[in-house]
């Protein structure tokens, strides 16, 4: 085990070296210096010139790559010399909320999910499990914006429950008792994920229905709530544990959109403005971080499988 | 899936036809159709696939929507005669809209899982053949591109170099080579080491035919099965970019653009803008998610997206 984990680790340490380079490159050629944005979109060539010499960026990208990873080891993710402030100091602000929003959606997605894949698979096509295969297949196929502003018509106008808009606090604290501004943009994320991971489910709780200990279990008379909890839930969920750690980059889209929609000062927010106002080292910061996110995500759910999974930890 | 039917009707030997073709010896691919056939819904989607096509790109033959010159004294117009389906705020016509924008949407949807899949069969064969250290090289490459999070980078190049049609697909497509190549990759891998390919060699079969003759149709299946996923996958991401407002530009409009425009008016309670729009985004995805799924049942691959 202990030889699988060092490999595992070694294999995340490629890829986010991998990461890095990509992502830099990225920033490299699209954006090889700032000095237009320090400078002014009527400074001359010469002084543009100048200001490279001196900040470094005249050097090979190679040479550049080393002290943005420098840099990036000592916390320094770059300088939005368009807001005036460190990137690190930007997402200092503002990761909390953010974390908060994703957080409580996957929480919320995990706990709603997995009872109903493991219900729509044990009554399997009974009128409850294909009323929940066709919302989960109707709210899987829907663009993220389209499902927040459905529920922003029904739950915010239609039937003023609650606010159209997040919670503008800047306090976390404050955000997460905020229940009034904070339910649709959790909902919206957490309908998202649901419709993924209980159609999931439901397909590996089938699998795991048809395997022989299960027919096992049954056959020497275990009470069917036994098979169920002890040998049907606990099997099934083990591969739900990867799919989790692989569906990071598509929360992360999603918290973008979310938090674009319902005007909500996280990370999400701050890529999107970002874009509009071209700012090139937050977004290549922000994409980064999210890959970095992801790596270690998908190895968190690795070593949790061989922690969780008698078959990987021996073998 | 344990819950699919038996494929083939019981062998009934009284009834057999003596000699000939009997039922169950037929190629893989009919044997997969007659499948595919079998399920309503997969048959649902493509009619409802086919049906946006022939809207799409024959409808505006015959529907003749105002869609390129602004007509401010037709603006947010409720559906009437003329306009079945309203005008937005510059005075087009939603309908003549919805078929243009679904042009853009498609084809960027189609373009990209084409390009996506070519990129991803090459390296996958390329890597699954090969072997050794190139295999090891290119599947590095896929974990690193897997890792960062698509709409990012989409984003960022859209910004960057603006987007059209076959730039996006482009883009995308470059994106999502990543599934399809290590499938075929796995699939490869199994298949050479299958006993008809071994038996193929010995035969004297050049490497050539090796790949034309029994790799590449024996790995169809997955592709197949990934690019029906890649295109509604493209359709939401293209959307998305749309909404955010980094996606086609004017007179280019997708379905994406078309309900970001609409969003504004959403409390003025002008429904035709939002919702036919949203309806089609949903409908074509979920009908290409339903033929990808059907496909797989039929093809039988071990690809687990459900």
């Amino acid at each position: 085990m202990t030889g699988y984990l060092i490999r595992r680790i070694g294999a995340s340490i490629v890829v986010v070296i991998g990461v890095s380079i990509f992502v830099f490159l990225l920033l490299h050629i699209i954006y090889p210096s700032p000095a237009i944005d320090v400078l002014g979109p009527r400074s001359t060539p010469v002084a543009i010139k100048a200001w490279n010499k001196a900040h470094g960026f005249d050097r090979p990208w190679i040479v550049q790559y080393w002290s943005y990873i420098v840099g990036v080891l000592h916390g320094n993710l770059g300088y939005s010399y368009k807001l005036n402030q460190s990137v690190a100091a930007l997402f200092n602000e503002r990761w909390a909320r953010s974390a908060y929003l994703s957080g409580i959606s996957l929480v919320l997605a995990i706990l709603i999910a997995f009872p109903v894949g493991i219900y729509q698979a044990v009554r399997r096509n009974t009128l409850g499990d294909n009323i929940v295969t066709s919302l989960a297949f109707v709210t899987y196929a829907m663009p993220v914006f389209f499902l927040a502003l459905i529920l922003i018509q029904v739950f915010a106008l239609s039937l003023p429950i609650f606010s159209f808009e997040a919670s503008q606090s800047t306090n976390v604290l404050y955000v997460m008792g905020d229940w009034h501004a904070m339910t649709l943009p959790v909902a919206t994320l957490t309908l998202i994920s649901v419709a993924s991971y209980s159609r999931f489910m439901r397909s590996t709780a089938i699998d795991t229905l048809a395997q022989d200990y299960i027919k096992a279990a049954r056959a020497k008379g275990l009470p069917e709530k036994l098979v169920l909890w002890r040998h049907l839930v606990r099997n099934a969920c083990l591969p739900m544990v990867t799919l989790i750690g692989l569906s990071i980059p598509f929360l992360l889209a999603g918290n973008l959109i979310t938090e674009s929609v319902f005007n909500y000062q996280g990370l999400g927010f701050l890529f999107y403005t970002s874009l509009t106002s071209v700012d090139y080292p937050v977004l290549l910061a922000y994409t980064l971080v999210g890959a970095i996110l992801t790596v270690v995500g998908n190895l968190v759910a690795d070593i949790a499988l061989t922690v969780a999974d008698p078959r990987i930890r021996l073998a | 899936m344990t819950s699919v039917a038996p494929s083939l009707p019981p062998l009934d030997i009284t009834r057999a036809p003596e000699g000939g073709e009997i039922g169950p010896i037929q190629s893989g691919w009919r044997l997969a159709a007659r499948e595919f056939a079998k399920n309503r819904l997969a048959i649902i989607g493509l009619a409802i696939l086919v049906f946006f096509v022939i809207f799409c790109f024959l409808g505006p033959l015959i529907y003749h929507g105002n869609v390129i010159n602004s007509n401010l004294a037709a603006t947010n117009l409720p559906p009437v005669v003329g306009h079945p389906l309203g005008t937005t705020n510059q005075g087009f016509d939603e309908l003549g809209l919805l078929m243009t924008g679904g042009q853009a949407s498609l084809e960027v949807g189609f373009c990209a899982a084409f390009i996506g899949i070519v990129i991803g069969a090459i390296v996958g064969a390329v890597a699954g053949l090969v072997g050794g250290f190139i295999d090891s090289i290119l599947m590095r490459l896929v974990d690193v591109f897997l890792s960062i999070p698509i709409l990012f980078v989409v984003l960022i190049i859209a910004v960057r170099y603006g987007a059209s049609v076959l730039g996006l697909s482009a883009i995308i497509g470059c994106y999502t080579w990543l599934v399809p190549a290590r499938l075929v990759r796995g699939e490869v891998l199994t298949l050479r080491e299958r006993d008809f390919v071994a038996a193929a060699r010995i035969a004297g079969a050049s490497r050539r035919r090796l790949i034309a003759r029994h790799l590449i149709p024996n790995a169809l299946g997955v592709m197949i099965v990934n690019v029906t996923f890649n295109v509604a996958d493209a359709i939401l991401l293209v959307a998305a970019l749309g909404y955010l407002g980094f996606g086609l530009h004017y007179p280019t409009q997708d379905w994406g653009d078309m309900l970001s425009n609409g969003i504004q008016y959403m409390q003025d309670g002008y429904w035709w803008l939002v919702y036919p729009v949203g309806a089609c985004i949903v409908v074509v995805v979920m009908a290409c998610n339903l033929i990808g799924d059907a496909l797989r049942d039929s093809l039988d691959v071990r690809l687990r997206r459900r």
